[in-house]
């Protein structure tokens, strides 16, 4: 089975996270660059996948040079190869630009299973899964809790409001996954040393056929006007229950006129 | 005026509160028009509340694969009716969803999308708290028809009367929207407490709360103040509350008013 995992470079949730006076995109050099989370569960299930029906993991990734950092790590931790998607062309892509770029990468792969996670803890769009299935023309299983695949057929449960649902799709589908769907393995010593042999192929726009200036800042479908930080949040009150705890706490919510 | 599409989100033959929200940010933009898209039978229950909320026009596109398909077909229905009648933009619930929804119809109407928008200015310019809400953004559309997803709780409802004049689609689902098939559906009982997403005031507890036992309290307390009940991933992880209870990135993101959203 071929498994293609997508994964994503991002500014990690605790830095102090900007974007970029000059250009309004997100500002990399401003935090500390982490793996985005959902996507190490998404590496985690690919591998799963790979062990009960053999195969091989392809590790896709949209970002700077930078981002080979995630790269080598998805590698460490068990995935075969790698594929980076990086241009100079492609800074400041919206979603739609990004899941054009992605879309035309995993045409130049062979794959039965797109492995992504739900959200990227940055833009938290929310919709690469469903986008491309979009342009693939595959079907799209999006908030994995679970996945099993049975010769041909795919099948998650996901949640609902209303509680969980089953979804079926024939291969080649794309899968996005939650973070409650596994616990990400850590890269073992062997691992690390094993990812630094294995190979990453470097594709630019001009190789993946698209027009330069349908992606990157040029060719984004929408744009920030302006940003501004938010004001500093007032201190919460803190009750401190010394026998009174409970009177406080009322009388807390009667001020906020909610009791 | 131009129309501005809506997508109707609904549940036990009503219209749910951020469907209201989006007919009145509708409003703002041009003549608000709704689109239930959802199994046969589903429609004449809601178009009653749809006008008193300001619906100017009701589309009514029902077919049995909408509710048996995963997302493609209701971004199918919207793509059709984006063509048919050039809105001046269409505004979706910023829900899982409707997030995947607006994602799709961006590529199939050659269009731009903004998510989670908590304002909207008359010329379209949408206001978006990212990174945590650390950071306040105005956005804008500048392809295409603007698609634009909007925070349940950050708009109210108005109770403006439209005309509410309903026009049958005609929907014919193709077979590339027909890939992910809803199998099985587990329906979990939610009690009568109100649903997290729209929920006036949300009583959360974490990892403090200590034991699945003391979420009891949580639970009293919620009641007493008419609140839904959320948890942070350390409770629904240690298995103290139900995952769908789950506040944050994975879990539900909630938006009551008077607070910045947990994420």
């Amino acid at each position: 089975m071929n498994i293609v995992v997508l994964v994503k470079q991002v500014p990690d949730t605790w830095s102090n996270r900007t974007l970029r006076d000059d250009d309004r995109t997100v500002d990399r050099d401003a935090a500390d660059a982490v793996f985005n989370e959902m996507d190490e569960h998404g590496v985690e299930e690919a591998l799963k996948l790979k062990e009960a029906h053999g195969g091989e993991v392809t590790v896709l990734s949209m970002g700077p040079d930078r981002a080979g950092e995630t790269i080598r790590k998805a590698l460490a931790m068990g995935a075969d190869k790698a594929v980076h998607v990086s241009d100079e062309a492609l800074h400041g892509s919206c979603a739609v630009g990004t899941s054009a770029a992605l879309a035309a990468a995993l045409k130049t792969l062979e794959f039965d299973v797109v492995v992504v996670g739900t959200e990227a803890s940055d833009a938290r769009v929310g919709a690469l899964g469903a986008m491309l299935g979009e342009r693939l023309g595959v079907p799209a299983l999006t908030g994995a809790r679970t996945v099993t695949i049975e010769g041909t057929t795919a099948r998650i449960e996901r949640q609902v409001d209303a509680g969980y649902q089953t979804v079926e799709a024939s291969l080649p589908v794309v899968i996005s996954v939650i973070e409650k769907i596994n616990e990400p393995r850590y890269p073992s010593f062997k691992g690390i040393m094993a990812a630094k042999k294995k190979p990453v192929q470097t594709l630019s726009v001009a190789d993946l056929g698209l027009d330069p200036s349908s992606v990157g800042l040029a060719g984004a479908t929408s744009e920030v006007v302006d940003f501004a930080p938010r004001p500093p949040k007032q201190q919460g009150e803190i009750v401190t229950d010394e026998g009174s705890g409970g009177v406080a706490l009322a009388e807390f919510l009667a001020a906020q006129k909610i009791i | 005026m131009a129309e501005v599409l809506i997508l109707v989100e609904h549940a036990d033959g009503a219209p749910k509160k951020v469907t209201y929200e989006l007919l009145a940010a509708a409003k703002q933009l041009g003549e608000p028009a709704a689109v239930i898209a959802a199994a046969p039978g589903t429609a004449a229950a809601l178009t009653d509340a749809l006008t008193q909320h300001g619906a100017e026009k009701i589309y009514l596109a029902e077919s049995a694969d909408i509710d048996d398909f995963l997302v493609a077909p209701k971004a199918e229905v919207l793509a059709g009716l984006v063509d048919a009648k050039s809105p001046a933009a269409v505004l979706i619930a910023a829900t899982g969803e409707g997030k995947e929804i607006a994602g799709r119809l961006a590529i199939k109407t050659g269009s731009g999308f903004l998510t989670d928008v908590v304002e909207l200015s008359a010329d379209g310019v949408g206001t978006q708290s990212i990174f945590g809400g650390g950071i306040t953004v105005h956005s804008r559309v500048r392809t295409g028809t603007p698609i634009i997803t909007l925070r349940p709780n950050a708009f109210a409802p108005v109770e403006q009367a439209g005309a509410g004049a309903v026009e049958t689609v005609t929907v014919a689902i193709s077979d590339a929207a027909k890939g992910a098939k809803v199998v099985d559906r587990q329906q979990e009982d939610k009690g009568d407490r109100p649903e997290l997403t729209e929920a006036q005031i949300v009583v959360s507890g974490g990892r403090g709360v200590g034991s699945a036992e003391n979420f009891g309290l949580i639970e009293k307390l919620a009641d007493s103040l008419d609140a839904a009940v959320g948890a942070s991933r350390a409770a629904t992880d240690a298995g103290w509350y139900p995952h769908q209870h789950q506040v944050g990135q994975t879990g539900v993101t909630v938006s009551p008013p008077d607070s910045q959203p947990q994420t």
